[in-house]
């Protein structure tokens, strides 16, 4: 037997070239599953399909537990265009009854990375979206005839009551802006657009559920990953109460058709609005499903402008609503009493200004002053506060003050309504005259028509309204919102904490009683309601656009106010014209639930009357 | 008859069997584990491929059995006519075997089919065994190694003729068998270099650090340690290898300071260097008058040649298809739909499975079929996915160790015939899980050979399990034939 000894060596290079192909394929195994975490998340890619379960989103009611907005099934057909195969084209737009030119652009529309930056071939698209259930119905008889075409469960919004467009709000699809700012959100998702729907979106839409199914090679479904026990249950939105009246806001939409302007109705013992009316409105239900986008355009290029929310974004003159806030500052500061008398010949005059007035008796004291809206009343006043040197050392110094106490009643800035989109009015200060007539160049003469609030004084009817409350609580307001109650949620601390104003609560009571006045025996007349001891301070105010805006502000009863308001009325006339039947007829409403027989014609008059002609809108 | 047997049983390399044992069982839960399909098919259903296999391991125990039955001595002596009937079986194929996917491999007899080219690497492992175990063999000698290259080539050709590429290149394992019964070591080196020549070359081919192409700096760095080694071992003096050492860096230090002014290409700096060493050695087989020093200056020119005869492989000789395979192997080329599909989906697999992998069963990538092939060529990713790193460790020891037990077992064969067969038997294991290991790790080609005793079908299990119980049977005689 020969034995190569020299060569039973090699044993051991062959050997060695096995050891060592075995470590390298090791070594391999371990920078592969150990070191690289990549292929696991690749893997999940691959065989995870995570669908999206739409949470159902919150209900809303109104303050008497009436069902105002809820939701209904709709359905999204979704393709995902990587695993469309042999596609029918022509069965599935019979399937869903559109043309094939019509498809074809859907398509090519969703492919468009401009109208869709989110377009992946790997994803679920929106290739329709929200069809009814009997369109559902009748594709899903012949879904299994297209690999890629997957329907996902929608929900879109119904309303009891199709009223407070701009109030409520609606549902829009997110935006490229909206997925960047919240992680929350992928696309095709729906978010609020306008209204409650956009400010309370964080506890109206829930928390969003996922099905985790797996998907073979091949895109089939093949059932549930680990029978499902890594999905997760999609959380209801959280139903909201609001402190809106259903009825008393469809009565006041009633009452301000065919007019531009606003109501605003305030629970004052709770800052709760009770109807936040915006004329012209429209209803939150053309804002709902696929004719949302026609619908919206068409509100957009509306020339009165119906998507302004001009309760909380409209600035107006307030003109002499504003009056009581410069009674109360002239009794705090000592600058008049109640027996001050001041002269009205055909108004206030001082050299070559001259502020003009209606016929009443002079001289005047400040309750008269109040109930027939005097204007000269209130110049003198301011006057005399802003050229008292014994008490101020220079003029801007007494106009700061006076700046502090409008500022103080809710004036000059957003009071905080829990919508979006308030704007702020306008307050002068003195560092804003400094600039526009230069320091020193300016006292009570050059600025006197803010005392009556005309000038540069410019408010929101939310602030109107607030003022009225004020009065109403004898010198506080809670921050005004629309929303009452979120379901397991406590309401935010802002709503529930009084601010006070700068002025003592003796003297509104002398205030109170100039605005009874006013409806007993002044400028409110028309707004006497029989039963209910009504106060109220009527406004007209001049502006650039035309006729002057008729406003009227009031809170009822006297004692215990249940009810505060402002009625603000473009381009209307006097006050006493349009605003204070407006505001009385909705207090009534509120307060008594029917309007007495004898003012029925009233409301008809109201209602059917037109003031829209006269708005600036219509001459050009 | 009956003490014989007790024998033949009592004798049989039990660490082989066990390890027989646990691959073929492991397989057959692999393969469970990978046609699994949510429908819950019994593992023992023969409408399943799992069940299937289970008949097929029942059969290869027979087959197993009957081998052990079988007086090896036989097998020696028609070890010829077997590889002659052998070779025409082959050749008939081609022309009676129907056309599955391209390939004309498969003959069908009514339900079963059978893959000649399978059970043609035992022949070849017989005829070799028998040709080189003559007396006063000397394989070295021209005529010799021509015959047996010849015995190894002739299925080889037959086989790439029937389209089964990958099945062929098994018979290049054989080299080993060659190495290990007296082939110049400088031939396998020169194999296991040129591979890794080609590999570096193609992988950097495109790669530049400044103006240095990175695949022929590494060759010709390669080329120039080779050099330097082969020299200073053969010039038994110490101070060649010092010498060979500083030319090159004195080569390197040049080239660094030329670096400050211009951007120097270090592929030439080593070209220099190899040339100064070339000279060097030249020198020194001049002084000692020894042509032994001439080798290593051949196996540097050659080197060079071949670098550059690389890309002109590569782009001329090779079909696009395998340029695209070899590309996505090497991760020059990402292609995850194409090429890379397979490579990509079972890299994905068997990464996903991390340390401890899914679970049994619990595989996702597998079961949603990601993987293609999964149980066949690529059953190694279900290993990967559900058992993890380490059973695909654990997988790999296995495997390793039944392969240095058969070169164990061939090394006490006292006979030359028993030993080559059992070389012949390691190195179809080892290149079959070379190939397919690396194949699935996205390490080498894309060539779909199957894992032994893994692999789904009946055709390559047979031919592995009689490969390799020939061997234990050669081994129960070993002690009779003293």
């Amino acid at each position: 037997m020969r034995k190569d000894y020299n060569l039973e060596k090699r044993k051991y290079i062959i050997g060695g070239i096995v050891v060592t192909i075995a470590l390298i394929y090791i070594i391999r195994l371990f920078m592969l599953q150990v070191v690289d975490t990549d292929y696991r998340r690749h893997a999940e890619g691959n065989a995870f399909l995570r669908k999206t379960q739409y949470p159902s989103r919150g209900l809303i009611y109104d303050r008497e537990g009436r069902l105002v907005v809820y939701n209904q099934p709709a359905y999204d057909v979704m393709m995902i265009p990587r695993e469309v195969k042999d596609f029918d084209t022509l069965a599935f737009c019979q399937a869903i009854d559109i043309t094939k030119e019509e498809f074809d652009t859907r398509v090519a529309r969703m492919k468009d990375r401009r109208y869709n930056p989110g377009y992946s071939s790997y994803t679920p698209q929106v290739l329709i979206s929200q069809m009814s259930a009997e369109e559902y119905g009748r594709l899903q008889e012949v879904l299994y005839k297209f690999s890629g075409i997957y329907v996902q469960n929608r929900i879109i919004r119904q309303y009891n009551y199709d009223i407070a467009g701009s109030l409520l709000g609606n549902i829009r699809e997110v935006s490229a802006t909206d997925i960047a700012n919240d992680a929350y959100y992928k696309a095709g998702d729906y978010t609020g657009d306008l209204g409650i729907e956009k400010s309370y979106e964080r506890y109206l839409r829930g928390e969003k559920g996922v099905e985790i199914l797996l998907r073979d090679a091949r895109g089939r479904i093949k059932g549930e990953y680990e029978d499902g026990i890594y999905n997760v249950a999609p959380i209801s939105g959280k139903n909201l109460t609001l402190s809106i009246d259903a009825e008393l806001q469809a009565y006041g939409e009633y009452l301000m058709q065919n007019k531009i302007g606003a109501i605003v109705a305030i629970e004052p013992s709770t800052g709760e609005i009770l109807a936040l009316v915006s004329a012209p409105t429209y209803k939150p239900s053309t804002l709902v499903g696929r004719e949302r986008g026609k619908n919206y355009a068409k509100l957009v290029s509306d020339k009165y402008k119906p998507l302004y929310d001009r309760t909380i974004m409209g600035v107006y003159p307030p003109g002499s609503t504003f009056k009581p806030t410069q009674s109360l500052i002239f009794l705090q500061e000592g600058i008049t009493n109640l027996n001050t008398l001041y002269p009205c010949y055909g108004g206030f005059i001082s050299g070559k200004l001259k502020v003009g007035c209606h016929a009443h008796p002079a001289p005047i004291a400040m309750k008269p002053a109040l109930a027939t809206s005097c204007n000269a009343y209130f110049c003198y006043g301011f006057k005399a506060m802003l050229d008292n040197r014994k008490k101020y050392e220079r003029t801007d110094e007494a106009f700061t003050l006076w700046k502090d106490y409008i500022v103080s009643m809710g004036y000059g800035y957003k009071l905080g309504i829990d919508l979006p989109g308030e704007k702020r009015g306008f307050i002068p200060n003195s560092e804003y005259y400094d600039k526009y007539y230069s320091k020193g160049r300016w006292r009570a003469l050059t600025i006197i028509s803010v005392a009556i609030g005309q000038g540069e004084v410019l408010a929101t009817p939310l602030q109107i309204a607030n003022l009225s409350a004020t009065i109403a609580n004898r010198g506080y307001y809670y921050t005004p919102h629309v929303v009452k109650e979120i379901q397991d949620t406590i309401i935010d601390s802002t709503y529930t904490t009084p601010h006070k104003t700068m002025v003592d609560s003796k003297h509104y009571e002398d205030i109170v009683e100039g605005m009874r006045m006013a409806v007993t025996e002044g400028t409110c007349r028309i707004g006497e309601i029989e039963g209910t001891d009504l106060c109220g301070k009527t406004g007209t105010a001049q502006n650039p656009h035309g006729r002057d805006h008729s406003a009227f502000m009031g809170f009822a009863p006297r004692n215990n106010p249940k009810i505060a308001i402002a009625v603000y009325v473009e381009n209307a006339g006097f006050g006493a014209t349009y605003a204070v039947p407006i505001g009385s007829l909705m207090i009534e409403k509120y307060l008594n639930d029917t309007i007495a027989t004898n003012r029925k014609e009233l409301e008809k008059r109201m209602a059917t009357s037109n003031t829209i002609i006269y708005s600036g809108v219509k001459k050009h | 008859m009956e003490s014989r047997n007790t024998n033949i049983f009592a004798l049989i390399d039990k660490p082989t069997v066990v390890i027989y044992l646990l691959l073929v069982l492991w397989g057959w839960f692999s393969i469970y584990a990978a046609s699994y399909n949510y429908d819950g098919t019994s593992i023992f259903s023969l409408d399943g491929r799992a069940g299937k296999q289970l008949l097929w391991i029942g059969c290869a125990c027979i087959v197993a059995f009957v081998i052990m039955m079988f007086d090896t001595r036989l097998l020696e002596a028609y070890a010829y006519p077997i590889y002659a009937v052998t070779i025409l079986i082959l050749i008939l194929t081609i022309f009676i075997a129907p056309n599955v996917k391209g390939s004309h491999s498969w003959i069908v007899m009514g339900p079963v089919s059978i893959q000649p080219a399978e059970f043609s690497k035992f022949a070849v492992a017989l005829c070799l065994a028998r040709f080189m175990s003559a007396y006063n063999f000397i394989l070295k000698r021209p005529e010799n190694m021509i015959r047996a290259i010849l015995i190894i080539v002739v299925p080889l050709l037959i086989i790439i003729l029937q389209k089964e590429t990958g099945t062929a290149l098994v018979y290049l394992a054989f080299v080993l068998v060659l190495f290990r019964e007296g082939m110049s070591g400088l031939i396998l080196l020169a194999g296991i270099g040129s591979i890794t020549y080609f590999i570096l070359a193609l992988k950097y081919a495109e790669t530049y650090w400044g103006i240095t192409p990175v695949g022929e700096f590494f060759v010709l760095l390669l080329t120039n340690i080779v050099l330097i080694i082969m020299t200073s071992s053969k010039y038994n003096k110490r101070g060649a290898f010092r010498i060979m050492l500083y030319i090159t860096l004195a080569c390197a230090l040049v080239a660094g300071i030329t670096n400050i002014f211009t951007p120097v290409n270090w592929a030439y700096t080593l070209y220099v260097a190899i040339a100064i060493n070339s000279i060097y050695t030249f020198i020194l087989s001049l002084k000692v008058n020894s042509a032994k020093l001439l080798q290593p200056i051949a196996v540097a020119i050659l080197s060079i040649i071949f670098l550059f005869s690389v890309n002109y492989i590569f782009n001329s000789v090779l079909e696009p298809h395998q340029q695209a395979r070899i590309k996505v192997s090497f991760g020059m080329e990402d292609d995850p739909r194409g090429a890379g599909y397979n490579v990509n989906q079972s890299k994905i697999a068997i990464g996903s499975g991390g340390f401890l992998g899914k679970g049994y069963l619990a595989g996702t990538q597998t079961k949603l079929k990601y993987v293609p092939e999964q149980d066949t060529d690529f059953i190694f990713c279900t290993v990967g996915e559900e058992l993890g790193f380490l059973g695909s460790t654990a997988l790999l020891i296995l495997y390793t160790a039944l392969i240095l037990r058969i070169i164990y077992i061939s090394e006490r064969q006292r006979d030359a015939f028993g030993r080559i067969y059992g070389y012949c038997v390691a190195s179809i294991f080892t290149f079959h899980l070379a190939i397919n290991v690396g194949m699935v790790l996205g390490i080498s080609p894309v060539i779909g050979i199957p894992l032994p005793f893994f692999s789904y079908g009946g055709s390559s299990l047979w031919g592995f399990t009689i490969l390799l119980f020939t061997l234990l049977r050669i081994d129960t005689s070993r002690t009779g034939r003293i």
